[in-house]
């Protein structure tokens, strides 16, 4: 057989490292745009900080009345986040309600009832309610939701603005999240072990609702955790449908402003640097940013617990 | 201890079953609350985006013919001609100075005769429904208390309001100016968060070693992903609106546009949405790319291949349709992404196109959400058609990640 | 520059208390071995001994997997590849490496062959090295009219020479082969072992293999590898010698075990 002559087999090669600037230079690129996400860290919780700082030390402002008091009206120097707070945890709970219910009914049904073919109908339908923009939400809660509620409740009980609208139409938001990520903890229950229930005569709501709802509680307590930390962030929702104006109240049809819905409202108008408004959202900011890191971590840990259990 | 238990159980399996029957009934009747709750919104929207409208018009059109030449057939100078004798002086050499009657189109003064001389106006608008089910009761509606105005089934979503620019006449105003916005946000959002993104997944994946550091960017990047997008809007305006101003505004590259004055700009809302988007791309391009066999990268080191001629020949062709997938989900959420323009300071009322990225800004999301929460009943109609718009716009976005996935995972 | 670099010595690889790690774990320990020019040596003993382990360190692709190490060396015509100046790039540019499962580039057959050369800065007429390495790799006439066809659309056999016309390509000197044949049926099987006769005028092959008469008929020298029976469980070279020597009348009692199927 012939070789080829062309002298491109090296008869002795020269196995010493030669510097390859090019591979350098992109393993740096590649580090930098990795480590970017650092950065932005650094910089929410820094930009975050400093402005929230300048707030607490302006003299109208202490943190025990920040944390405790239940007025926020900047215009006579009260700053107690407590109505903000109020708002987005009744906003928030109204959604859980509908969600957890309601996302456990039908990742249930899609696992372990559906056929094939009605999943592969109903999955898709699930993901277009989750690419549909919040303020689409925003706007039926509004223009639908509200009008329903005043319709069966009564227009005088019902405002306008007001947080049950706004925390169901949040709620049926999350429904698709708190669905697809217990779907998926349900279907990483090991096939086995619903065929020994099947095997000792259960029946199939016994098999779904006491072996495998059991076996994938942590992985559907995260999926609830990531919903509840959703509910806590979203916006567009309450900006368009729970209503302006601080509103220290427990009556879900009257209208109140949450933490989000506060911040969109305050720098909506031409929001002046160095005021204390522009200050006050970055402490708002602030708490939003922690309360939600919290709750991510904890589903995460969450998550990795559940891992070791099955893999 | 040791005696035989007594075999002996309930008969219960009837109802066991029973109660099996009924909790099915439960799970199966939650996911008709859910489709249900989907056929809800998509039709309060298409109900407000047609329907009867009954409107005046302060001069009619058909009066301003000229020499009996339609308004729709007149050529622009005689357009002009008419605008000039409907419309004082002043107003009209005040049109002159903003934009110069030369430098307008045909269709510009067409509208600005619309806008400014018949000023169609709404007095009552109908939705789909009611137009349907009761069209000889609005009918009369209209006969008795406006006997002035026409009547017309109406669809807010048209031809014209795409091109159309703001109007604070719902008849007459449009989206171009947000969905024009919309595009060069989105168009600088893929520029910075794409490469980024699949650079920061490709070190990720092929490059880092398992240590402190990389792994505290994976936790980190996980985390980012959770920040509610508000929170991107504060940094945005921290950083790109104030820091960075004299970039975003384009002063430090000369641009002195007199309508800028300041770092909102569409450049801010464009980084903003890409750190926003970030993570999500990054996750899922890290995906995509460890679903690439081990095998194609040890036949490549095997030919003595470098790291980056693998990722680059191997890894990177193979995993590109699911990156490019991920991608544009990503892209799709920033697209509906409203709360962090509101922060960073999107504007709300401009009637030019924005032409560089250092313009003022407004996106589709942003104008929804102006009209939704204007008082008027009008503009809920505007703001439906503007959600049927926006919503056709992420459509036909997923509908290119499914050809582009189609043609790049067809070569092979 | 001066490097004492023996091309011609009779052995190419040298293999000196070579041990391998995978994290603190010690896979392989203390093996010494010769690996003569144009021969075949193959290495042969039961499954989990360090064959694959010991084959990878002998051109670095061991070190993708994180947290391998080694200690001994492994001179290469005289050079250890495991010298800190050594680029592990290079080395496997050298001593290529077919696997266990054909590996086709999902790339059509041509750029299969070609890619390995443009790398490395082949100057010569492509279509002329496409077609002698598949030549090589008897695979020419098979594939001759479809080269532009994925190279995955390749029975298993043909991939698997695929991959071989694939190291050839970049013309390395020592080619290490881990069960290339051991997802072919007995014809393929055949084949590639004709493919390795004719090979070896031009190119030192290492291979791992489970099929014992493949070793006895292909192979010219024969390292038999054991777990050493100590708590570890690590792997090591119990008897290397010519493969007639070894399958007829070997030294130790492990070996003949093994080779006749008494044991492992
Ligand atoms: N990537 C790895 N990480 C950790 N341990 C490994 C790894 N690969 C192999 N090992 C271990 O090293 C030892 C030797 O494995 P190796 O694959 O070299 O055996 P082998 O002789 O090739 O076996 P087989 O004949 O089954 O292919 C085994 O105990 C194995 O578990
Ligand atoms: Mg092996």
């Amino acid at each position: 057989m012939a070789t080829l002559n062309n002298g491109y087999r090296a008869s002795k090669p020269d196995l010493r490292r030669r510097p390859r600037l090019s591979e350098t230079i992109i393993q740096s690129l590649l580090f930098l745009a990795g480590f970017l996400s650092i950065f932005t860290t650094i910089g929410i919780v820094y930009e975050l900080g400093k402005e929230a700082l300048l707030f607490f030390q302006t003299p109208e402002v202490n943190l025990l009345a920040f944390l405790t008091s239940t007025q926020w009206q900047p215009h006579i120097n009260k700053f107690g986040i407590l109505p903000l707070v109020n708002a987005t945890l009744m906003t928030t709970a109204m959604a859980m309600l509908i969600a957890i219910p309601l996302g456990l009914g039908v990742a249930i049904y899609l696992s372990e009832y559906a056929s094939t073919r009605v999943r592969n109908l109903l999955k898709p339908i699930l993901e277009v309610l989750a690419g549909i923009p919040t303020i689409v939400y925003g706007y039926f809660a509004l223009t639908f939701m509200t009008p329903l509620l005043r319709s069966i409740f009564g227009r005088d009980v019902v405002e306008i603005y007001n947080t049950a609208s706004a925390g169901l139409v949040m709620g049926i938001l999350i429904l698709p999240l708190i669905t697809s990520m217990t779907e998926d903890a349900l279907n990483a229950v090991p096939h086995s072990l619903r065929a020994a229930a099947y095997g000792l005569g259960a029946t199939k709501l016994e098999v779904a609702v006491k072996i495998v709802l059991p076996a994938a509680i942590s992985g559907i307590a995260a999926a609830v955790i990531v919903g509840l930390s959703r509910a806590i962030g979203e916006t567009m929702i309450v900006a368009v449908a729970a209503g302006a104006g601080p509103n220290f109240t427990l009556n879900p049809f009257k209208g109140a402003e949450t933490m989000t819905g506060h911040i969109v409202r305050i720098s909506g108008g031409d929001l002046s640097y160095d005021s204390i408004d522009y200050n006050s959202i970055f402490a708002i900011g602030l708490l939003l940013f922690f309360i939600t890191l919290t709750l991510n971590i904890l589903s995460q840990q969450i998550v990795r617990r559940f891992r070791e259990v099955y893999e | 201890m040791n005696r035989k238990p007594v075999f002996q159980f309930k008969d219960n399996l009837a109802s066991r079953n029973r109660s099996g029957l009924t909790w099915r009934l439960v799970f199966q009747a939650s996911t008709i609350v859910g489709i249900l709750a989907l056929t809800a919104l998509l039709f309060n929207i298409l109900n407000q985006t047609f329907g009867y409208t009954a409107y005046e018009a302060r001069v009619d059109p058909d009066s301003l013919a000229l020499n009996g030449v339609s308004l729709e057939e007149q050529t622009k100078a005689q357009l002009i001609q008419v605008l000039q004798t409907r419309i004082s002086s002043g107003a009209f050499n005040k049109l002159e100075k903003d934009k110069p009657f030369a430098e307008r189109s045909r269709q510009e003064v067409y509208d600005l005769i619309y806008d400014r001389v018949v000023k169609y106006k709404a007095v009552a608008i109908w939705p789909l429904w009611d137009s349907l089910m009761r069209p000889a009761e609005i009918k009369q509606t209209v006969a008795q208390d406006f006997p002035t105005a026409k009547l017309g089934f109406v669809s807010w979503i048209s031809a014209d309001f795409l091109r159309r620019q703001q109007s604070s006449d719902p008849v007459l105003a449009g989206v171009r100016t947000a969905l024009l916005g919309s595009l060069w946000t989105i168009a600088i959002t893929i520029l910075a968060a794409f490469p980024l993104g699949v650079g920061a997944a490709i070190y990720l994946e092929e490059y880092a070693s398992d240590n402190w550091l990389n792994r505290l960017i994976r936790t980190n990047i996980n985390n980012l992903a959770g920040v509610p997008s508000i929170i991107y809007g504060i940094l945005g305006l921290a950083i790109f609106v104030r820091t960075l101003e004299k970039v975003t505004s384009g002063a430090l590259f000369g641009f002195v546009d007199p309508t800028t004055a300041n770092g909102r700009t569409i450049l801010s809302a464009g980084l903003t949405l890409a750190l926003l988007v970030l993570p999500l791309i990054i996750i899922n391009a890290q995906e995509a790319i460890r679903a690439v066999p081990v095998s194609l990268r040890r036949a490549s080191y095997g030919l003595g291949a470098t790291k980056w001629q693998t990722v680059w020949a191997h890894v990177l062709p193979n995993a590109l349709p699911g990156i490019l997938t991920g991608a544009i989900l990503a892209i799709s959420r920033a697209i509906g992404e409203t709360a962090p323009l509101v922060v960073i300071g999107a504007s709300t009322y401009i009637t030019f196109d924005p032409n560089s990225p250092f313009s003022k800004f407004t996106t589709l999301p942003i104008q929804i959400y102006q009209w939704t929460s204007r008082p008027q009943d009008e503009f809920r109609f505007l703001a439906a058609a503007a959600i049927l718009v926006l919503l056709a716009l992420l459509l036909s976005l997923n509908a290119v990640a499914v050809l582009l996935r189609n043609r790049f995972s067809r070569r092979w | 520059m001066a490097q004492p670099v023996s091309s011609n010595g009779k052995y190419v690889l040298e293999v000196k208390n070579l041990s391998v790690f995978y994290g603190d774990f010690e896979a392989v320990t203390n093996v010494n071995l010769n690996i003569e020019r144009n021969k075949i040596t193959a290495i042969i003993g039961p499954s989990g001994c360090g064959k694959s382990t010991l084959l990878r360190a002998l051109n670095r692709m061991n070190e993708l997997v994180p947290g391998t190490g080694v200690s001994g060396e492994v001179l290469f015509n005289g050079q250890n590849l495991y010298a800190s100046h050594v680029d592990p790039v290079e080395v496997r540019y050298r001593i290529g490496m077919v696997f266990q499962k054909p590996n086709p580039f999902p790339k059509s057959i041509y750029e299969n062959i070609a890619w390995g050369a443009r790398i490395h800065g082949y100057k010569g007429n492509m279509d002329e090295l496409v077609e002698f390495s598949l030549r090589q790799a008897a695979l020419w006439e098979e594939v001759k009219d479809k080269l532009d066809q994925s190279g995955l659309a390749l029975s298993g056999g043909q991939q698997q020479r695929l991959c071989i016309a694939r190291a050839l390509a970049v013309q390395p000197q020592v080619i290490l082969m881990d069960e290339p044949a051991s997802s072919l049926d007995p014809l393929a099987t055949l084949k590639i072992e004709e493919l390795m006769h004719e090979l070896k005028k031009n190119y030192t092959i290492v291979i791992v293999t489970h099929n014992m008469q493949q070793a006895a008929r292909a192979s010219d020298y024969t390292a038999m590898m054991m777990l050493n029976g100590g708590e570890t469980r690590s792997g090591t070279m119990i008897e290397f010698n010519q493969t007639s020597i070894i399958f007829t009348r070997p030294k130790d009692k492990r070996t003949e075990g093994y080779v006749t199927g008494r044991f492992g």
